[in-house]
């Protein structure tokens, strides 16, 4: 498999306080990686590096192949246009409504017109599971798991080549969260998405994600299966894997991927 | 990059090459507006030499092929490798959610009737509201005169620093500059009469009965007024009106009477800095242009201007104080969740309490000037 995200000796700091030192990461094409850690380890921060919200002090980082760091603006922000992102707390524009939010993106980038990207970005928030009515409305009116999922038909608008999560499943119930994992691995097999992820969620972790990598140490301690993961020698992976709630998660899903690929509460029909 | 995509129809043979991707969609979307009736209903579909697909090809080809030929194509018998059937399938899956919603027709006449009548509606219960909102201010201010113990000196006084003392240089200077053009005004217009003395009156009743305490209100309006819904309307946004109220406090107690309170004494303080503010603007082109001395401003001042226009002006100033602290605390009450509704309702406070203080200004000259003061 070949690397579409390759991170190399990337450093962050804010102030006096040291984030990430030498910190190398790799993704393949393809797969769903979970980028796990404790509070203040940074997770977020690598995120926003790769997408290029944060410019780190040192280091590369090259996605297909491009160093995104030495790149002119606009070959990047063309690179850019090939990321979806979901925002922890979706970042909707709360002056539009859901439909104006994913068509925004089709408006913009893709030059289509209104009529062509409302009804582009009404099969988006289709696929993203969402029902029909829920594109006329504006993202104040919405739950926790509809803005996530409102947000998630935005992210896919242009058809990205890799898609970031930011704790995609915090702040949902469970039941609601384990159709969230669903979609993404049914997303990910149909559109053939590269899924960067950072979470807590035991759960997601082991039903739908191929590989998974722990912050600890200001660097990627361990980027590998989850079964090779789990046994890794380290204290806080120990703590983490086979505390209550990893072993709780673990025996869930035994023998690992055995989630039912259910639809989501898809739309009416 | 993208190669530009292509439909060949040969009678019941359909082929179709290239890239269909979002990239290409406006010049697909025209192709195939032209060529959907020439597809046979028994058309034999070639999809081999697509290139690269996306969801925005796949609702290309539901609109060229219709969903029972596109979910035939993504069935297990196909010649399509897997992921592409995969992406079929994940598409036909929800293509019939995604078709457009009918909206009711519009109805002009009716439709303006019906804003109308809302309008209406909402400006009627939004009186009853600051009417309400009133009550209960002035009800818990009274329970809490009578209890010193639940004075709030410290909010009081922060209030009274972010209100007061901030707003004494801004106050100060635009009353002076107001001052020195009410001057400019008498002295050009009265000195074609022969009275240009009485620029020196025209400048101190303008001040201490009108210009101090109006222009004050109006700028602390905008400054203090848009403060308070802001900083009320984030807090509730932030769900912390609803911590205060699970809390077992309540919330005008502790966020509305020390912001009243400390508009009432800042208000009155600032008319008053106004009112010399603007005299002394006065005085100066005065002294400048018409040879008037200060001294003699003074005395003519002393001598024609009585105590009851000072007093009849500063009366004013709590009026508006309590009035523009209502309102602002009781937009911050009314955002709803977003950052776009802090914003409004900021923008409305400041309207609404520029409107006021200038309708009751103009009400209050109206009856001084019935009663003879």
């Amino acid at each position: 498999m070949t690397n579409i995200i390759e991170v190399r000796g990337v450093r962050n700091q804010f102030g006096r306080q040291v984030v990430h030192d030498g910190l190398d990461l790799d993704v393949r094409r393809g797969e769903i990686l979970s980028v796990v850690g404790g509070s203040g380890t940074g997770k977020s921060v690598l995120l926003r590096t790769i997408v290029g919200l944060n410019r780190p002090a040192a280091g590369s980082v090259s996605v297909f192949g491009e160093d995104l760091l030495g790149l002119p603006v606009l070959r990047r922000a063309a690179v850019e246009r090939r990321f979806g992102v979901l925002f922890q707390k979706g970042a909707l524009f709360s002056s539009l409504t859901v439909a104006e939010n994913v068509a925004l993106p089709l408006i913009e980038h893709a030059g289509l017109n209104a009529a062509d990207a409302g009804r582009l970005a009404a099969l988006k928030i289709a696929l993203a599971g969402l029902p029909a009515n829920a594109g006329e409305k504006y993202p104040a009116d919405l739950s926790g798991g509809m803005i996530k999922r409102a947000a998630l038909a935005r992210a896919l608008a242009l058809d990205p080549d890799i898609l970031f999560l930011d704790e995609p499943t915090a702040g949902l119930d469970p039941i609601g969260a384990a159709a969230f994992d669903a979609l993404i691995l049914t997303l990910r097999d149909a559109l053939g998405l590269t899924v960067f992820m950072v979470t807590h969620d035991l759960d997601t972790i082991y039903t739908i994600t191929d590989r998974v990598a722990v912050l600890a140490q200001k660097r990627v301690l361990v980027n590998e299966r989850l079964d090779v993961v789990a046994d890794f020698d380290d204290e806080w992976i120990r703590e983490y894997f086979h505390g209550p709630r990893g072993r709780a998660a673990a025996q869930a899903v035994s023998p690992a991927h055995g989630v039912p690929h259910k639809p989501s509460h898809g739309g009416q029909t | 990059m993208t190669e530009p995509a292509f439909i060949h129809i040969e009678g019941p043979q359909v082929r179709l090459r290239g890239d269909w991707t979002i990239a290409n969609y406006a010049a697909l979307a025209a192709d195939i507006a032209r060529l959907r009736p020439r597809v046979a209903d028994d058309a034999d579909v070639d999809l081999g030499a697509v290139g690269a697909l996306d969801t925005a090809g796949v609702s290309l080809l539901h609109d060229l092929l219709g969903k029972d030929r596109l979910a035939a194509l993504a069935d297990g018998g196909s010649p399509l490798p897997p992921e592409r059937r995969a992406l079929l399938q994940a598409v036909v899956g929800v293509i019939d959610a995604a078709a457009p919603v009918p909206r009711a027709a519009g109805y002009a006449f009716g439709d303006i009737m019906e804003r109308a009548g809302i309008g209406m509606l909402a400006f009627w219960r939004h009186v009853i509201d600051i009417a309400g909102f009133i009550g209960i201010t002035l009800e818990t201010s009274f329970h809490v005169m009578l209890r010193p113990r639940r004075w709030r000196i410290t909010s009081l006084a922060a209030n009274l620093e972010r209100t007061g003392l901030d707003a004494v240089p801004i106050v100060a200077l635009l009353t002076f500059l107001v001052g020195a053009v009410v001057a400019f005004l008498g002295a050009t217009v009265l000195a074609g009469f022969g009275a240009s003395i009485f620029t020196v009156d025209l400048v101190a009743f303008s001040f201490l009965r009108e210009f101090g305490p109006m222009l004050t209100a109006i700028i602390v309006a905008g400054r203090t007024a848009s403060a308070f819904t802001a900083q009320i309307g984030s807090m509730r946004a932030n769900e912390e009106i609803d911590a205060i109220r699970v809390g077992g406090l309540s919330p005008v107690e502790l966020l509305v009477v020390p912001r009243v309170a400390a508009l009432l004494l800042a208000l009155p303080m600032l008319s008053f800095i106004a009112m010399i503010s603007g005299i002394v603007g006065g005085m100066l082109v005065c002294a400048m242009t018409l040879e008037i001395s200060p001294t003699m401003f003074l005395s003519v001042l002393e001598s024609h201007v009585g105590l009851r226009h000072f007093i009849v002006g500063i009366a004013k100033a709590p009026i508006f104080a309590f009035l523009i602290a209502v309102i602002g605390c009781l937009e911050g009450f009314r955002v709803e969740g977003s950052a776009q509704s802090v914003g409004e309702h900021t923008t409305s406070a400041v309207v609404q309490s520029i409107f006021i203080v200038i309708v009751v200004d103009a009400v209050a000259a109206l009856f001084c000037m019935e009663m003879g003061w």
